[in-house]
């Protein structure tokens, strides 16, 4: 499980969706707290300012210039540390009271309302925004009350810097479940995969584990395992229907060879019968030698030997079977040789290799005339060997190789010679199950067999 | 030699007891599976011969007892299952060889008389066979006959071991591809015939006595 499988998985990707929807959501909610938070503090620092200005102008109906001028004095009297701004200013500007100074350079909205900074000498000299109303009283005069807005800035700041950590939690939070939670899917997906390749090689006693929360993979484990149940169940009553074949048809025909056996015993030496009953015991026998060959390829096909694979020298295996057949062969009059490398080994069946092995053999040293040439060779070459028959015989049609393979086919050329056309039906069934290809091709002449093993046949994908 | 058969099917049974008492074996058979553990298990055999598919009682079932059992009886398993893995299976729960139905009598024999030598022969002290004049001396892997040395190849030697070891006895064609090649599997021809007539043309050419002699519908026999 590698982080590039983890982009890949569609949990992750899901996660990914929501995080940018979440996110969003987040995002709008944090703005609609904002500009709702920061617009009700600005309307409660106008709201103060309007009181203020309502304040001072009933200080100004009742007591002048005058009353104005000391009420404003007082305030700032009062409360020097406080938010509220006011300058009470000459027609030219020059500051009379207040706690301002000098009149700001800001020229005032047709309400009257004015944004502006100014410096604070108490702060050494910051800058700092300040709200206000300005008017323009009787002889010139001018007034402005307003508030410093910096804690207002200040809130700003702060809603505006946790909007933004929101964010960036609610992202890397849901970035890390998504992660998360898509291992988590990806392994029990993983293991749902590894044990369908497990039972696609051919063993069918694994099941997916459940993991008894009854959530949605587990019913489709579930599921899978019924209809793994299910098909074990038919491969084994088409394994029992050819066991009881076996033990059904053979058994009769056990006693039809042992009465001929028998048969053959009790005939004196000199019987003018007695080549007829021996020719009667090799028709049986090769009848149940044909027999014997269709349960085994049934057999083989039906799968579940992979589960018994050891680990087979290939070159002795190879090397093995060219001193059994290179007497045949010499015997023939055939030219036999061998290329055998030495050092390949892989997971398989050695007696059915062999089998297989002795069958392309048998078939080279059959249907090559006397004075020609077989050849076995054994090649390895990265991640396959080949183990390569080659003879200089007849050969096959290019239009006949694929049926070869097929059971009891048989080339029109080769139906006087014996054999029960189910010797390369076998080897395909033994390449099948190492995951092997034969490949027939023509080797000009003859042909030339390629059974192309995977040096790793368990342990791939 | 005491013998037990456990066989179900009754005429295989009538030609396998009359066969074996032909050569003068002292027969018992048991019809199931439950008769011949109770048979197996109570009486002393020299050996037996049980068929894999019973009824009430499966053959490795009773092979798995007699062993647990503690007797060391040799057991040749009868089955109509060929493949390797059911052979493998049968010597695994104790069996000593493993014969598929169906079976020409004579290779039963010939696996059943190699049972009872090997089961009846101390372990060898001797390392050199003799078969009239022909000596195999397994220390030196040399061979002569009538003193002069047969230059053979590995192959050779091991087959021709193999058949004087069960000299006077016969061995079948697939006895020496499972002992002497060491492989389970069925020739398409008989590839075997053109080692052995090999081997004939190095050791009895040029003498009077053919010593290696083919048995019609059989197999091999090696004797004076």
């Amino acid at each position: 499980m590698n982080r590039a499988s983890l982009l890949h998985t569609s949990t992750f990707r899901l996660a990914l969706v929501y995080m940018v929807l979440f996110a969003g959501s987040v995002l709008i909610l944090l703005g609609f707290i904002y500009w709702s938070t920061v617009s009700y503090m600005a309307e409660q620092t106008d709201a103060t300012i309007r009181a203020e200005i309502t304040g001072l102008a009933e200080q100004y109906r009742q007591r002048g210039l005058n009353g104005l001028e000391k009420t404003i004095s007082e305030r700032v009297e009062r409360d020097p540390n406080g938010s509220s701004v006011y300058l009470f200013a000459t027609p030219k500007l020059q500051p009379l009271a207040g706690n301002l100074s000098p009149w700001p350079d800001a020229t005032p909205g047709p309400d009257g309302w004015v944004d502006f900074e100014f410096k604070d000498s108490g702060t050494g000299g910051r800058v700092f925004q300040a709200r206000a109303r300005v008017f323009v009283l009787q002889d010139g005069l001018h007034l402005l009350v307003g508030r410093d807005t910096r804690e207002l800035k200040a809130t700003q700041q702060l809603i505006t810097r946790a909007l933004l950590w929101g964010v960036a939690i609610t992202l890397a939070l849901a970035l890390l479940g998504g992660v998360v939670m898509s291992r988590g899917m990806l392994r029990r997906i993983e293991l749902i995969n590894q044990t369908s390749r497990d039972i696609m090689a051919g063993d069918l006693s694994q099941r997916i584990p459940i993991r008894g929360s009854d959530d949605e993979l587990d019913q489709l484990a579930g599921n899978l395992n019924s209809m793994i149940d299910e098909i074990e169940r038919l491969m084994d009553g088409i394994r029992h229907v050819s066991d009881n074949i076996a033990h059904d048809l053979r058994t009769p025909l056990t006693r039809l060879r042992n009465r001929l056996e028998q048969l053959q015993t009790d005939l004196e030496d000199s019987s003018p019968y007695r080549e007829q009953v021996e020719q009667g015991i090799t028709d049986a026998d090769q009848l149940l030698a044909t027999f014997a060959a269709l349960l085994r390829i049934a057999r083989i096909e039906a799968g579940g030997h992979t589960a018994k694979f050891k680990t087979v020298d290939l070159a002795a295996l190879a090397r093995d079977a060219a001193e059994l057949y290179e007497a045949l062969a010499e015997e023939k009059g055939l030219h036999f040789s061998a290329g055998i490398e030495d050092g390949i080994s892989l997971d398989g069946d050695r007696d059915l290799l062999f089998q297989a092995l002795t069958n392309l053999l048998d078939n080279a040293i059959k249907y090559t005339p006397a004075g020609g040439a077989v050849v076995l060779e054994l090649k390895g070459s990265g991640n396959t060997a080949d183990i390569a028959i080659s003879d200089s015989g007849s050969g096959i049609a290019e239009a006949e190789r694929d049926k070869v393979g097929q059971r009891f086919y048989r080339l029109e050329s080769s139906r006087s010679t014996p054999g029960s056309g189910l010797g390369l039906s076998l080897v395909k069934a033994v390449a099948r199950l190492h995951r092997a290809s034969l490949l027939l091709e023509d080797n000009k002449p003859g042909l030339r067999a390629t059974l192309r093993l995977p040096l790793r046949p368990n342990r791939e994908g | 030699m005491r013998v037990l058969v456990v066989e179900d099917d009754s005429q295989v049974a009538a030609y396998l007891v009359k066969g074996l008492k032909e050569q003068g074996h002292n027969v018992d058979h048991a019809a199931d599976g439950k008769n011949g553990l109770f048979l197996a298990t109570s009486e002393d055999y020299d050996a037996m011969i049980i068929d894999r598919m019973l009824p009430e009682l499966d053959g490795l079932a009773i092979v798995k007892s007699v062993r647990a059992a503690g007797k060391t009886t040799p057991m040749l398993i009868l089955s109509a299952l060929g493949d390797v893995d059911a052979r493998v299976e049968g010597l695994r729960a104790g069996g000593d060889d493993y014969l598929t139905k169906p079976f020409a009598f004579s290779e039963l024999l010939a696996r059943l008389d190699a049972l009872l030598r090997r089961a009846r022969q101390a372990p060898a002290t001797e390392t050199t066979l003799r078969v009239a004049d022909l000596e195999l001396d397994q220390l030196t892997r040399t061979v002569k006959r009538s003193g002069h040395v047969i230059a053979l190849q590995p192959r050779e030697y091991r087959l021709l071991e193999y058949l004087m070891d069960n000299a006077e006895r016969v061995v079948t064609r697939t006895m020496l591809l499972e002992q002497v090649w060491d492989y389970h599997f069925d020739p398409q021809t008989n590839v075997i015939d053109v080692h052995i007539s090999r081997l004939r043309a190095k050791i009895d050419k040029g003498f009077e006595q053919p010593l290696l002699q083919t048995v019609r519908g059989a197999g091999y026999m090696i004797r004076e």
